[in-house]
């Protein structure tokens, strides 16, 4: 899978000035997991777990609940520092740094590695603003550079065309599935390396989510893409590659046409074919 | 790897089964219009041989009914891992049962026109390649009612005797042609009958690498030997 370097001009060749940061490393893994524990206090909820997200590549993480495939999103990007009890070991590479180490600033980590839920979750205010409102955070543009930025955001998102003419109006107004496709532009608009997707369309109407596939397939050009789902078919037709996780571990991990066809793990066997337990 | 555990959705597990049974059934037929294929010519049975040929539709009614069941299948139950390769080896092996059903119907047909010929030369090297293809069938119709793959592995390797038995009888049939010119009608519907057995041998032997595959996940790791050309050596001298 070698996404190519200029692939990223395809659909957004008018903004000169906007570059997805992803698209500076390639033929690696983004993010390399070795040796992952995670403790829900004393509850060890990921074990010795080992994977690689590579590079512009969508991987998927399938699994009961309970197995550790949420955790290991809220993991990469350290969603948990906010929880005390709740600690990591072990090394998660992105580039040089192991950004479960507490040195590693976490609201830098974030603009790296942005995350989308399971629920819409638009702020109350207006569609540009909810766009700017992250960007401003990380970075000081000018009113015109700000306004390009947010037209890419939405652009990559495949929502600009629908709501071009009311960017000015409150996001809460928009449909569920376009809630979802702004909280997706939301993320983008700070350029991380890799998005993180957790249940992106759990809340959504077929269509939506079909949408929302779509525009995972095409975002993968820019961006390294991690998706919990527990829709084996979304997981079947959005991923390239697919660990599965049973009870804290990582079973199985290979491309989503072998493990599909032919899974090598007997527990993943009776998982994708629905005979588990 | 099969899935042994039971199916959390019971009515995905009866479909299974449902699907194997048709499968096996489809295969009875075949097998059972190929034995009286064999007594048409063997023992001049034109009765045997004419039922042969009435099988014929209730195969093709089956080999329909079973696509459809599949194509259902996979919109309804989205089949994954082994269920998918169940599903899909499903769907060729009907296509191969439906072919050796065709070549079993065409030899029966032509064991009635020999009949009307005095054949002056032993049939036994077709009596032997018609036992052995009638193993074949029968073997491989075990092995798919029960996931056999070691069976299945011994059918695939066992063709090549029916293939040599095949290149053996060519060569004999063209001599008796060249003999006598009377010969010409019964022996090239001989050797259409050898032909036709030769080719219920191959469907077979793909059934065997579906059914493989459909319970391993991966093909047959290994090679069958290639035939000889002997078979084509007669036609190239002329040249």
């Amino acid at each position: 899978m070698s996404a190519t370097a200029t692939s990223s001009q395809g659909s957004n060749a008018s903004f000169s000035g906007v570059e997805a940061r992803g698209a500076k490393t390639l033929n690696s893994a983004a993010i390399s997991i070795s040796n992952l524990d995670f403790f829900y206090g004393e509850n060890r909820a990921l074990k010795g777990v080992n994977l690689d997200l590579p590079n512009r590549q969508v991987t998927g993480m399938i699994g009961p609940s309970g197995c550790g495939k949420s955790t290991l999103l809220r993991v990469l990007n350290r969603m948990y520092d906010l929880y005390p009890g709740q600690r990591a070991t072990g090394e998660v590479m992105m580039g040089e740094d192991n950004i479960i180490d507490p040195k590693i600033e976490v609201n830098a980590l974030r603009a790296r590695v942005g995350m989308v839920f399971q629920k819409p979750t638009p702020f109350p205010m207006t569609i540009f603003e909810n766009i700017a409102f992250g960007v401003k955070l990380h970075e000081k543009l000018s009113k015109s550079a700000m306004e390009e930025r947010v037209e890419w955001s939405l652009t990559r998102a495949a929502l600009w065309g629908e709501v071009k003419d009311r960017l000015q109006t409150n996001a809460m107004g928009l449909s569920g599935g376009q809630q979802q496709r702004l909280c997706i532009a939301r993320t983008i608009a700070v350029r991380p390396e890799v998005i993180l997707l957790d249940e992106p369309t759990s809340a959504l109407d077929p269509i939506s989510t079909l949408k929302i596939e779509e525009l995972i397939d095409e975002l993968k050009q820019d961006f390294t893409i991690a998706i919990v789902t527990h829709n084996m078919q979304q997981a079947a037709r959005c991923a390239d590659q697919v660990a599965f996780f049973y009870l804290g571990e990582m079973v199985e991990c290979g491309p989503a046409a072998q493990i599909f066809t032919s899974p090598k793990q007997k527990r993943t066997q009776e998982y994708v074919t629905g005979r588990f337990g | 790897m099969t899935g042994t555990a039971e199916h959390l959705v019971k009515s995905f597990d009866n479909d299974l089964k449902k699907l194997r049974d048709m499968l096996t059934e489809m295969g009875g037929i075949v097998e059972s219009q190929l034995v009286m294929a064999a007594a048409g010519i063997m023992n001049r049975d034109n009765e045997a041989a004419a039922r042969a040929v009435s099988e014929d539709p209730k195969v093709d009614a089956l080999e329909h009914e079973i696509e459809q069941f599949v194509i259902r299948m996979l919109a309804l139950r989205q089949p994954m891992a082994a269920d998918l390769r169940q599903v899909v080896a499903a769907l060729k092996i009907t296509g191969d049962l439906e072919r050796i059903g065709d070549y079993a119907a065409n030899v029966a047909k032509r064991s009635i026109v020999l009949g009307q010929y005095n054949l002056p030369y032993s049939l036994a090297g077709l009596g032997h390649m018609t036992h052995m293809v009638q193993e074949q069938l029968k073997s491989i119709i075990d092995a798919l009612s029960s996931n056999d793959t070691a069976k299945a592995i011994e059918v695939w390797r066992s063709d090549q005797v029916v293939d040599d038995i095949y290149n053996a009888l060519f060569r004999e049939l063209i001599t008796y042609m060249m003999e006598d010119p009377r010969n010409i009608t019964p022996c090239t519907h001989l050797l259409f009958i050898a032909k036709n057995l030769e080719r219920i041998g191959d469907h077979t032997t793909n059934i065997a690498e579906t059914i493989y595959y459909a319970v391993e996940g991966e093909v047959i790791p290994d090679v069958r030997p290639k035939g000889t050309s002997a078979a084509y050596a007669v036609v190239r001298q002329k040249e």
